[in-house]
Formats: structure tokens, C-alpha cells, sequence
């Protein structure tokens, strides 16, 4: 019997990855402890995350059971779907705050913005491995394009934050691919000298944001407020931080969005510098296990995909930490596994479920 | 995979260069991680370790308000404890006009919902004119309960627009002292500037009101108390959430004043339709006991804001409400000036009080005839009889002999032409001549015949009633000179603890006592048998009274041109001063009665009445001048 037991928990935990899983949990603990102080103390709101993480986990699960090869036969097809989602936003998407983001389906909007998050990455880190044997010039350009039509859809509705953090995953699956050093200085070069272009057929509101982030006093009670709020929580927090539901800035209200997006301040200005450095620690070590993962990845598919999911954590948090302490512009990006709210973390976990995935299907690949 | 087994060793080599290619870029991509990741730890040093306090500051200014507590503005009552200057608490509806775009269209809107009126519009619209930034202002006081419950409902619909219980002024006497205790008013600019200055800002934050003129005025420092703080967490809404320290307000200092209401009222009563004005004084002391200039005016209506209609109403009324005439209307003395030119003669030595003159009906100097008023003179006349007769002549003859330097510098003790030091501001000096002052103000030498006319109070010497009462009281205290005061004592209302304004002796006139008996005497002579006869026949006491008539040359006439009424105002004032008990004086005055004619008959039976109301306890009834009645005896 206990044999028997130990059989088929090892084959229900074979694709889990202990190091990934435990650095979860851990991300999570902190993220419902921050979550009942962001708001103002309120059990139902840290019950309702209890349940998205369930959720969320059962997305990892059934991930991580999904072999590498799966993901790519349907990186294709996602990938079509989603542009021509996009194109269908453009053409009859319903304004929210004056963006064309959300499409209606039925009973419910869904957001095609986000599915491309996990499309692009998925879709380059395929053509790449389908054409690594042959690989040219022309690939590359290829492979731009199939960057550029869905970000440059984005952009149009527009959406700068979601269109960058898609072109983000994108140019790290060119970089991973072997994007020759000439053209990434070449491109680096070109980009900033097109930044008085990209300025020029910005929005208002967009220009307005990074004015804002020059100098966000210049608009103390309008744009600069939710940098000036947070920032002064961040920095008052000091180096042991105001402790667990202590902070003035929180429970006073002056942050807004205290348990989504810039729930990093509430957490900054209640455990300080000290929490701080532990939480980059803790994105660390899940970055870390993310590379060690895919630099042992089998294909070049999962080594691409996994790397391009690794970075985008990084990039998740280090754009949301860098908002909130003022020194980028305020997009709507969640604090990966801290934030509140389903859908970001269903995304991440599910991203946590392919690199497991990867790791674990393994020996299944080279046998 | 077919490719692997047709040429496995380059697939083999090329898969190796490829994963050491990869494993390089991700290492980069770590180290990139790694240098950004470092660069938010340099940003969280900055923000926590080395801008920890700024921020700190910044975190406890947000959530940390501090309130003022505006302190109870101390109030005035009279010596008997009567209310002049009370507060009461009501609600205002305010606009904070900083945060409103369309302030008319609000103003419409908030019409549906409570009452509004035109006039409450005006006086909005002259306060947003007068205001201070960031100041809220109200559009409408007193609102009724109903009202309150009706805003409230509909609040949601007016972001900028509140309810506030405030604490009001209000001047229960209404007019009767308007020109005593004066009136607040909502803070100027330039008061708000002059505090500024002074360091008193501090103390008047969250105080909207400042005395303007009188006692409220003068007393200000007294009256308006310390401001209490209040340290209030807010949260992001400027809500308050709870309160972290306070420390409470201190209440002004109540006035408790030497006037006497009821005295007061009786005098106001008394002047009847007559413009004018009388200050009374306890010689001993220089207690103010009356201080009445009339017409007064409705001090209530200034203290939220005067509406333009009742400003411009009062402004260009003819009788000149707002002039306050006991202390800034300067008038000639008329022949009220006689007992004081007797004075100066007895102390230069020019005359002897049995001297007497011979009248012949006037006074010829040069070319010019200086008439007496009555045709054919007085005959022989000598001090004595020179007051109580009021005659012309000897005093012509008298200013002739002491010339106007003399004079000046003789009256310049009774305080004639310096300001008296009353605790009321806006004092008139008055005009004493002198061949100094003539030079300097006209840059003209003086004429000799000039002199003549000051001799019985006219020509240019010109004094406020107040002076002319505070130099009779000192002739009724034997030459002793008190600062007159209108407040008696400033009671601290914590502890209860009393301040007394103390009589200021300002000085002793250099007089011999049986010189000022003669004077004495006179003017006891003229309620017993000379001009003031007939107001004071009767009276169980013994009274002093000198009176007079000044021609008018008289209050400038700013106003419109009223054809019916400018004969009236050509008219002369009716001047009396005057004390009792003549032996053991408890008040002395001054009363002027504008246009009224003949002094003996207007101004006099004011006085009778006040010693009457005073001495007696009898009420007084309004004076009637007949207009036609020409019969009365010359001053």
C-alpha cells in the first residue's frame, strides 16, 4: 500500500519543480499578507486571491504535465488568432478610458492585448527552431515582422505599456536566437534616434506620463500624484519600514491601487529596504531557476520560449517595482505573484507551468 | 529528425556552438538581471536610507492637518453689564472659490436647492473681489434648518460648497453705539498684509474677521484671543480621521466699558431728529459716560460683508451716518470758547475779573467792525457777567490784547488742537491757530485782525466735541486732566481676572485756584441767570454751562445739491458744555447739535436731560426744536 502510494504521488508530482514551486509559495505568503494590509484589513478581498492562486495553481499543474512539442503545434494557430483578434479590437473594439482595448464576446470583454504576452514569445521561439537549420538574414526580418504587426497593433489602440512588455518578450527571443551584435547596436542606435519621432505621434496622455516622470511635482495633484504618493511611501518607509499595517501612506489612502499595481509601495513602506532586498531575492532565485532550466533545455523551441518567459518575470517586476519607486513611467503592469487579481497571476503561473514543464519532459525529448 | 543521422558530426558541432552561443546570451540577459535588479536596490537606498527623513517629512505632512481653532472674540457690555458686542453661532453656506470653475452657474444652481438673493449675490461678488486666496466665502448666513437638510441632500452636486457653523457678531444696541464700539468686518488685504508684518498672522489663521473701527478696533489684540491648533489625521481626501493633539483656543478678553447704556440711549433719544453729537465725562476719572454721534448706523450690517446697495446708501446719505462726529467732526467752538479765553486773561494778567469793558454793540479794528449780537451792547460788562451774557465785545477786545500765540499756547493745555488719546482711533486733532501753524499751513504770515474773531471761538480754530468735553472737564476737576476712556476694565474671562484701564492724569493746568473760581462762578452763573437759564430752571441741583453757536462754515458737503434742505445746513450749530454738581462735578460734556441754531436752545436741554438722567435718574423725552422760534436769548 505505501508503496503503491509513494507510485502514484511520484507520477502525480513528476512535473513539478520543487525549487520553482517553493519560491511560489513563498512570493504568495508575502503577497496575501500585503494584500489584507492594502486593504485596510478586509478578509474577503485576501479569501478571493486564496482562490485565484488555487486556480492559478491548478494552471501550473496542468502545464506542466503538457509536453514542450504540445505548445508548439498550437504556436502557430495562437498566434493568427490573436493578430486577427487584434484586428478585430481595431476595427470593433469597445472604448474603455478612451483606448480601444477590450473585445466583446458574448457574455464577457476579453483583452487580446494579453494573450499575445505568452503568443509572440511562443510563436518566434517556434520559427526560430523550425528554421535554426537554415537560418538567414531573411529569417530575422521574418521574424521582425512577426514581432512588429502585433505590437504595432497595440500600440494603435493604444496600449505603450502592453505593446512594450510584448516587444520586451519578443526581442528576447531574437536576442536568445542570436541576433548578431551589429544589429542590436544598429537597432539600439536607430531606436534613440527615432525617439523624436516615437514622441511625436504619441497621445497627450502618453507624453504627459513621462513628463510626468521627469518631474511628476509639475502635476502634484494630477498625473505626478501616483508617483509622488507612492514614492514618498517608498522612501518613508525607511530601512525596517513602518511595520505590518503601520504605514500612513497605505491605510490613509493616498495610494491608490494599493493591492494591484502598486502594491509594491504598501509592502515597501511597511517592511523598508530590508523587505525590499528580500523580495528582489526572492525574484532572483525564481529568475535563477528559470535560467538554470532553460540554459539545460533541450530544443532550441524550449530554451528560446523558457528563456523569453524567464525574462518577462523579470521584466514584470522590475517595471512594476520601478513605476512605483518613481523612476519609470506609470503603465499598468502587476507585481508578478503579489499583485491582486486573477488573470496576472493565472499568466505567471501558467508561464511557472511551462518552465517545469521543460524541465521535467526532459529525458522524454533525448530519449 | 532525418537530418541527424545523415550528418550527424556538423549537426553535432553546430548544436554545440549553438548551445554555447545560447548559454552565453543568457548569461548576459542573467547579468543584465542582475545590473537592473542592483539598480532598484541603488533607487530603494536612495528613496530609504538617504531621503528616508525628507520623505518621512513628506509622509507626516500628508497625513497630519493642522486645523486652527478659531478663539470666542471677547464681547463688550456697558458698566451695567448690558450686551453691546455678542457673538452667536449659526450656518453658513461657503464657497471655496479656488475650487470652483464657473462660480456664477454654481451660485444658479445652488438657488434651487436654498434661498438667494440678489442682494446675497452682491455682497458674494464684492467679497470675491476683496477676498484672500484660498479663503472660503459665504454666500449665504443664517440658514434655516430646513435649509441645512435640503443642502445636505443635494451635496454630491456641489463639489466646493459647504456648510460651517461659524460664530457671528452681533450688536444688539444697533446704532445707538454704532460710533463707540465700532465694528468687525471680514480681513482686507491690507489688514491681512499689516498682520503680516507684525507677526500676528499666525494667531489670525482660520480668523475671518478683524475690528474695522471703535472699541473692535482699538481693542483688537484684547478682544480676539489666541488660536487653539489642532493636529488632525486626514487620510487622502483631506477627511479628518482622528485627532492627534490640540491644543485649545484661549477667548479674547471681554470690554466691560465705563459707558452707561441706558445714559447712552437716553442722549441718543434725546438729540431726537437732529444730527449731532455729545461725549460726556466723569472729570474725575475721564470715563467716558456718553459717547453718542448722530445719525449712527447699523453695525450689524458690516459684519459679514456690507451688500453695495447699503454701502453706497450710507456713503452718500447727506446726514453722513458713518462720520463718527463726537471724536472726527471738527466744529468751532462758538462762545463755548469764552470761559477759556477768561482763563488765558486772568493767567497773562490782561484783565482782572471786576474789570469791566464798555460795550458799544462791537468792536471796530482797523476798517472792520467786529459786531456784537446784540445791537447796542451790553453796557458796562466785566468777566462775570461777560460769560454769562455771552457778550461778543469783551472778547474781541480780550484776543486783541492776549494775541494769537498767547491764546495758542494758553488753550494748547486744555488740549485744544492735539489729540485727546481716547482709546477710539480716527481722532481729529482739530485746529488751534497760531501765526506757527498759519505759516505752515498756508504759508502766510498772520493778521492781527484774525485774532479778533478766535476771541469767541470762531474764525479758524475748530475742535471735535470730544476736546471741547474733555477741556470743560478739566475746568469741573479744578485743572486736572484725565486721559478720557471709553473701557473701564478688560476682564480675562478664564480667569476672571480684570485689567482696569487706570485714569491717566495727563497733567495739571498752570492756573491759580481763585482765578478758576471766578471762571467757576461765571459759568454757574449762566444756568442760573444767563443763557442757560431757561434749559435748567428748576433743577434741585446747581449746575456749570457755557453756551455757544458756531456759524457754519461747517461739514463739507460732498453730497448731492438738495435745494430744500441746503437753507437747514447753512444754519448754525448749537453748541452747550457743561457740569454738575458745579460743586462737586460727577459729569462733564459737550453737546452739539448741527444746524439747530441758537445753543442755549438746542444744545442745553440735551444737557438738562442728560444731568437730569444721570444725577436724577429721570427719563428724558426727545428735544423738539422750533424752527421758527426765534426769541432766544444770544449766547
Amino acid at each position: 500500500m505505501p508503496h503503491l502510494i509513494k507510485r502514484v504521488s511520484r507520477l502525480l508530482t513528476a512535473h513539478l519543480d520543487v525549487q520553482l514551486l517553493l519560491v511560489t509559495a513563498l512570493l504568495m505568503a508575502v503577497s496575501l499578507v500585503v494584500i489584507f494590509s492594502g486593504s485596510n484589513q478586509n478578509l474577503l478581498r485576501v479569501s478571493s486571491q486564496m482562490i485565484n492562486m488555487l486556480v492559478a495553481f491548478a494552471v501550473m499543474y496542468a502545464f506542466a504535465n503538457i509536453p514542450p512539442h504540445f505548445l508548439m503545434r498550437i504556436a502557430l494557430p495562437l498566434y493568427v488568432f490573436g493578430v486577427m483578434l487584434l484586428v478585430c479590437v481595431a476595427l470593433f473594439g469597445d472604448i474603455v478610458n478612451g483606448a480601444r482595448r477590450w473585445l466583446h464576446v458574448g457574455v464577457t470583454r476579453i483583452q487580446p492585448s494579453e494573450i499575445m504576452k505568452i503568443a509572440v514569445p511562443l510563436m518566434l521561439a517556434w520559427y526560430f527552431d523550425r528554421y535554426a537549420k537554415s537560418l538567414r538574414f531573411t529569417n530575422h526580418i521574418v521574424a521582425a515582422a512577426l514581432l512588429f504587426i502585433p505590437v504595432g497593433l497595440v500600440v494603435r489602440q493604444p496600449d505603450l505599456g502592453t505593446a512594450m512588455l510584448i516587444s520586451a518578450a519578443g526581442c528576447y527571443v531574437l536576442f536568445l536566437a542570436g541576433l548578431s551584435w551589429r544589429i542590436i547596436i544598429g537597432l539600439a542606435v536607430a531606436g534613440a534616434a527615432s525617439l523624436p519621432l516615437l514622441w511625436s505621434i504619441m497621445h497627450d496622455y502618453q507624453r504627459q506620463r513621462i513628463l510626468t516622470l521627469i518631474d511628476p511635482s509639475q502635476d502634484p495633484l494630477g498625473a505626478g500624484y501616483h508617483t509622488i504618493q507612492s514614492t514618498i511611501a517608498v522612501g518613508s518607509g525607511g530601512i525596517l519600514g513602518k511595520g505590518w499595517l503601520q504605514g500612513t501612506q497605505t491605510h490613509l489612502d493616498f495610494i491608490p491601487e494599493r493591492t494591484t499595481d502598486f502594491i509594491f509601495a504598501v509592502y515597501s513602506e511597511e517592511f523598508g529596504l530590508l523587505g525590499n532586498v528580500l523580495l528582489l531575492l526572492l525574484f532572483m532565485l525564481m529568475i535563477a531557476r528559470g535560467m538554470v532550466i532553460t540554459a539545460n533545455a533541450p530544443t532550441l523551441f524550449t530554451r528560446l520560449f523558457g528563456g523569453a518567459i524567464t525574462l518577462t518575470f523579470f521584466t514584470y517586476a522590475f517595471v512594476n517595482m520601478g513605476m512605483v519607486s518613481g523612476i519609470l513611467p506609470v503603465v499598468g503592469v502587476p507585481l508578478p505573484l503579489i499583485s491582486y487579481g486573477g488573470t496576472s497571476l493565472v499568466t505567471i503561473c501558467l508561464g511557472l507551468g511551462i518552465l517545469m514543464s521543460i524541465q521535467t519532459h526532459k529525458k522524454l525529448v533525448q530519449s | 529528425m532525418p537530418e541527424l543521422i545523415i550528418n550527424p558530426g556538423v549537426e553535432i558541432r553546430n548544436s554545440k556552438f549553438e548551445l554555447y552561443q545560447f548559454r552565453m546570451r543568457l548569461a548576459i540577459a542573467s547579468g543584465f538581471v542582475m545590473f537592473m535588479f542592483f539598480l532598484l536596490f541603488v533607487r530603494f537606498f536612495y528613496l530609504q536610507v538617504i531621503q528616508h527623513e525628507h520623505y518621512d517629512t513628506l509622509a507626516e505632512a500628508n497625513r497630519i492637518s493642522i486645523a486652527s481653532i478659531v478663539p470666542n472674540r471677547g464681547i463688550i457690555v456697558d458698566s451695567a453689564g448690558v450686551l453691546l458686542a455678542t457673538n452667536y453661532s449659526a450656518y453658513t453656506l461657503e464657497i471655496m472659490p479656488h475650487k470652483v470653475d464657473d462660480i456664477e452657474a454654481l451660485i444658479d444652481q445652488l438657488a434651487t436647492v436654498v434661498e438667494i438673493t440678489p442682494k446675497d449675490r452682491r455682497r458674494f461678488k464684492k467679497l470675491t473681489e476683496e477676498s484672500k486666496s484660498f479663503e472660503s466665502l459665504p454666500i449665504r448666513n443664517r440658514l434655516s434648518d430646513e435649509e441645512i437638510a435640503r443642502f445636505a441632500a443635494n451635496r454630491y452636486r456641489f463639489p466646493g460648497v459647504e456648510i460651517n457653523a461659524r460664530l457671528f457678531r452681533q450688536y444688539p444696541q444697533g446704532e445707538v453705539f454704532s460710533h463707540v464700539v465700532g465694528h468687525i468686518g471680514r480681513i482686507n488685504q491690507r489688514e491681512l498684509d499689516n498682520l503680516v508684518e507684525s507677526g500676528l498672522d499666525a494667531n489670525y489663521r482660520g480668523t475671518d474677521y478683524i475690528g474695522k473701527v471703535g472699541l473692535e478696533q482699538s481693542y483688537e489684540t484684547q478682544l480676539h484671543g489666541t488660536t487653539g491648533v489642532e493636529e488632525v489625521e486626514v487620510d487622502s481626501g483631506g477627511r479628518a480621521v482622528r485627532t492627534l493633539s490640540r491644543s485649545a483656543p484661549v477667548s479674547g478678553n471681554n470690554l466691560v466699558l465705563k459707558l452707561d447704556a441706558k445714559l447712552q440711549e437716553a442722549v441718543y433719544r434725546a438729540f431726537g431728529n437732529n444730527r449731532g453729537a455729545l461725549v460726556a465725562i466723569e472729570p474725575s476719572t475721564g470715563g467716558v459716560l456718553a459717547f453718542v454721534s448722530r445719525p449712527g448706523f447699523d453695525p450689524n450690517l458690516f459684519v459679514d460683508g456690507i451688500d453695495p446697495q447699503n454701502w453706497r446708501e450710507l456713503n452718500e446719505s447727506i446726514d453722513r451716518p458713518m462720520l463718527n462726529r463726537a471724536l472726527a467732526g471738527t466744529y468751532p467752538p462758538g462762545s463755548t470758547f469764552k470761559p477759556f479765553m477768561a482763563l488765558a486773561a486772568l493767567f497773562y494778567g490782561k484783565r482782572r475779573p471786576e474789570q469791566a469793558i464798555s460795550d458799544p454793540g462791537g468792536f471796530q479794528f482797523g476798517n472792520h467792525f467786529f459786531r456784537d449780537d446784540k445791537v447796542g451792547g451790553h453796557g458796562a460788562v466785566d468777566m462775570y457777567k461777560s460769560i454769562v451774557v455771552s457778550c461778543d465785545t469783551y472778547y474781541y477786545m480780550l484776543a486783541n490784547d492776549l494775541g494769537i500765540d498767547n491764546i495758542a499756547k494758553f488753550m494748547g493745555q486744555f488740549g485744544f488742537g492735539s489729540r485727546t488719546g481716547i482709546d477710539i482711533t480716527g481722532e481729529s486733532a482739530g485746529i488751534l491757530p497760531s501765526q506757527a501753524w498759519k505759516m505752515k499751513r498756508f504759508r502766510q504770515k498772520w493778521y492781527a485782525g484774525e485774532t479778533i474773531s478766535v476771541g469767541i471761538g470762531q474764525g479758524y480754530n475748530t475742535y471735535t466735541p470730544l476736546q471741547l468735553a474733555h477741556a470743560i472737564a478739566a475746568i469741573a476737576n479744578d485743572g486736572v486732566m484725565y486721559r478720557p476712556h471709553i473701557v473701564d476694565y478688560v476682564e480675562n474671562i478664564v480667569t476672571r481676572g480684570r485689567t482696569v484701564v487706570e485714569p491717566q492724569p495727563l497733567r495739571k493746568i498752570d492756573i491759580q485756584p481763585e482765578h478758576l473760581q471766578v471762571v467757576k462762578n461765571a459759568l454757574v452763573g449762566v444756568n442760573k441767570e444767563g443763557t442757560g437759564a431757561r434749559a435748567f430752571a428748576g433743577a434741585p441741583y446747581v449746575s456749570a454751562g457755557k453756551t455757544g453757536t458756531a456759524q457754519v462754515i461747517a461739514i463739507k458737503q460732498g453730497e448731492k445739491y438738495v435745494e430744500s434742505r441746503v437753507a437747514e445746513r447753512h444754519r448754525d450749530h448749537a453748541l452747550f458744555v457743561a457740569y454738575a454738581p458745579a460743586d462737586a462735578p460727577r459729569i462733564a460734556l459737550a453737546v452739539i447739535v448741527e444746524n439747530a441754531g441758537f445753543g442755549a436752545r438746542a444744545a442745553a436741554p440735551i444737557a438738562r436731560q442728560v444731568f437730569d438722567y444721570y444725577l436724577l435718574g429721570k427719563q428724558p423725552t426727545p428735544i423738539r426744536v422750533d424752527k421758527d422760534n426765534n426769541d432766544a436769548s444770544p449766547d
